[in-house]
């Protein structure tokens, strides 16, 4: 098998994906109302913290296929951006402004950026480096 | 479109060893389906800006019976199937079923929770004060475990074993473990769709 010994990216982007769907589903749960946006804050950059992390990991990980990566995460950065818009819009046509709003905002940016970089993780990891 | 030519399982390099798999044809993403989404997009887009309640629910309802309707079938009726097929079977069924995949599951998935919020909101379900709000919170949960399932290891797992299958030399391996993953993540999801179904039916009986 064509596998090499590669940081846990599945692993820790399952949990940055996690951390950033709670924050979300937190802030829905309470719009429009006021909400306090401390728990919020704190799982988005956990969340994007996890997310660098992994990043950084793989840099430094020997013989990783960074062509078929960068080949598969552009596309599906392109796909998950248009999703993420699609939800960002949603909340932009009922109104959500300020605190909420960033938060919401950076934390679909984050989930723009981690599913992508789970996708061409996934594909990179069996592929042979150029 | 997908030119199979796949090896027989007789052609098995070395005893004990998955069946050598020769690469398919086929687009992993496949272009004639992009217009359709980018279409269906739109009109979530218009109804949303509308924003009244019979395109939003009939975008609602009909992509989350999509959503809901496609993990429970594929895990519970073509999971096993696949499972049980040999692996240059499996190889030739996954590569004509995973890219329409694709290009539905997100779409349905996009659809479901854009018409869905923007319903919430003209209903008033999605209010603190609405009285089946605990309910309502309920289905973001499962929804948001589904994603966490669906987005971190079945999409990956989908566009790996087709990128896996288009290389010159596919590794039987590879594809098998990858396929075992989409396999056992479709099961789970279909099972969470269960609680969906108990949700949505609370929330539209009252």
């Amino acid at each position: 098998m064509s596998e090499r010994r590669l940081p846990p990216v599945t692993q820790v982007g399952m949990l940055s994906l996690s951390l950033i769907v709670a924050a979300v589903i937190y802030l829905s749960a309470h719009l429009p109302h006021h909400v306090s946006l401390g728990p919020a804050v704190a799982l988005l950059v956990a969340s994007a913290l996890l997310l660098f992390g992994i990043v950084v990991a793989l840099a430094r990980a020997p013989g990783f296929a960074w062509g078929r990566f960068l080949e598969v995460g552009k596309w599906a950065l392109l796909a998950y951006t248009v999703i993420a818009a699609m939800i960002e819009y949603v909340f932009l046509r009922n109104n959500t402004s300020g605190g909420p709003l960033v938060v919401l905002t950076l934390s679909l940016i984050v989930f723009a950026l981690t599913v992508p970089v789970l996708i061409a993780f996934t594909v990179a990891r069996y592929d042979e480096p150029a | 479109m997908a030119s199979a030519t796949v090896s027989t399982p007789g052609v098995a390099a070395a005893a004990g060893a998955p069946p050598a798999i020769r690469p398919l044809d086929f687009q992993i993403v496949p272009r004639r389906g992009l217009p359709i989404v980018a279409f269906v997009l739109v009109v979530v887009v218009v109804a949303i800006a509308v924003n009244d309640v019979w395109p939003l629910m009939f975008l609602h309802v009909v992509a989350g019976a999509t959503w809901t309707v496609i993990d429970l079938f594929l895990g519970f009726v073509l999971g096993p199937i696949i499972g049980s097929m040999s692996v240059p079977a499996r190889a030739e069924f996954t590569s004509r079923l995973m890219p329409k995949m694709v290009l539905i599951m997100p779409t349905a998935v996009t659809v479901t929770l854009a018409a869905g919020w923007q319903l919430s909101t003209n209903l008033g379900t999605n209010q603190v004060g609405y009285a089946l709000h605990g309910w309502v919170v309920a289905s973001f949960i499962v929804v948001g475990v589904m994603s966490v399932i669906a987005l971190g290891l079945l999409e990956p797992a989908n566009i790996a074993v087709l990128t896996e299958m288009k290389k010159p030399r596919p590794n039987p391996e590879v594809i098998e473990r990858l396929m075992k993953r989409f396999i056992y993540t479709a099961g789970a999801t279909g099972l969470m769709q269960v609680a969906t179904f108990v949700i949505m039916t609370k929330l539209a009986t009252g």
